[in-house]
């Protein structure tokens, strides 16, 4: 399984598609109330919290093709305007979207690439 | 055969359940975030060389932006299909408590297990929220119905975002693309953000922007997965440290 190509089909169905999929039908099996604030729920709550947090860092750090051409440092700033754009406008991650987005674009745009 | 002046409707409820799950789909405030999200992510998967069938299937058969994205960032990075796996996997756990609570509400006393097969398959944040909102108000009967309505929509029109992003990055200038990129890394930072109430998350968030980037410059085998239980882990035991100190 190590040496399956991930941009093949059978690797959307083995690694994308039964990992994802098999909690969906164990909630259909499993069918009562599960506790909320269970040690293990917590823990994978967390757990998936930081991957979200490492994918984030992944892309941002070490991005693919044309994002890449922008410099770090705009891609550092452009994430932080996004988030004090959030944090100012009333915690809407719309307004953060866009704030980030634009302060991307201008980045790129001034800084060149 | 003649043509009847009024014809007999079928099954108006039914009908109008299906009705009402389209209709909540296009007004959902979701509509318009899987619409971006998924045009990123199209741009994503154009980029790190998948092609756009793999990314559609992968939005129609996956159906979780964060197990979706993982998947094809661990290609880039050359991660092994195991490792992706087990990372794939814990991201969707967050699934299984969603489908637990979902569920009853739209479930009849008739309902066979297969049955909610379907329904359970569209569950993600979106249909969930939108789903437990409004199934309440329908007839019991009805419920999986608008909920099948309700998450074919937003798949079909994530599905339909992936290609066309995939497609915008290969014809629009390349500050389009790096634009369309972005998207993904900031909504899922800011929607974290929002959606972190607990300390647990906070800490997860803040160690998994840490850790992640130190894992991934020195190179150290399998990065991503043990940036998740690394830092999951320890902010999991400075919450019950907290606990304890209290």
């Amino acid at each position: 399984m190590s040496n399956l190509a991930l941009h093949s089909y059978l690797a959307l169905l083995l690694v994308g598609f039964l990992p994802s999929e098999v909690w969906r039908w164990l909630g259909v099996l499993l069918g009562r109330s599960l506790d909320e604030d269970s040690e293990i729920v917590l823990w994978v709550r967390a757990v998936a919290t930081a991957l979200v947090a490492g994918v984030v860092a992944r892309i941002v750090l070490f991005p693919p093709g044309g994002l890449a051409d922008v410099p770090l440092g705009v891609r550092l700033g452009a994430i932080t305007c996004g988030l004090i754009g959030f944090f100012v406008l009333k915690r809407s991650p719309f307004a953060g979207l866009i704030v980030g987005e634009a302060a991307l674009v201008a980045g790129a745009l001034f800084v060149g690439r | 055969m003649s043509a009847p002046v009024s014809p007999e409707v079928p099954d108006p409820p039914k009908h109008a359940a299906y009705l009402a799950g389209v209709k909540v789909a296009f007004t959902s405030v979701f509509f318009f975030v899987i619409v971006t999200t998924y045009i990123g992510f199209g741009a994503l998967c154009h980029d790190y060389g998948f092609s756009v069938g793999w990314a559609t299937l992968s939005t129609a058969l996956m159906w979780a932006g964060p197990a979706q994205v993982i998947l094809v960032t661990a290609a880039g990075a050359g991660t092994s299909a195991l490792e992706a796996a087990v990372a794939v996997g814990l991201s969707s756990v967050r699934l299984l408590p969603m489908v637990v609570a979902l569920l009853p509400v739209i479930r009849g006393p008739r309902t066979r297990p297969w049955q909610l097969l379907v329904p359970s398959h569209f569950i993600a944040v979106s249909v969930w929220v939108e789903g437990m909102r409004h199934a309440p108000a329908l007839p019991r009967e009805h419920r999986i119905a608008f909920c099948n309505a309700l998450g074919i929509t937003l798949v079909a029109a994530g599905a339909a975002a992936t290609a066309a992003g995939f497609y915008l990055v290969a014809l629009l200038p390349a500050l389009f693309g790096a634009a369309a990129m972005f998207v993904t890394p900031l909504s899922f930072l800011l929607s974290a953000v929002r959606n972190s109430r607990l300390l647990l998350e906070r800490l997860a968030l803040v160690f998994g922007l840490i850790i992640g980037p130190l894992l991934a410059y020195y190179q150290v085998g399998l990065d991503l997965l043990w940036t998740g239980i690394v830092a999951g882990t320890l902010a999991y035991g400075a919450q019950r440290l907290r606990g304890r100190l209290r």
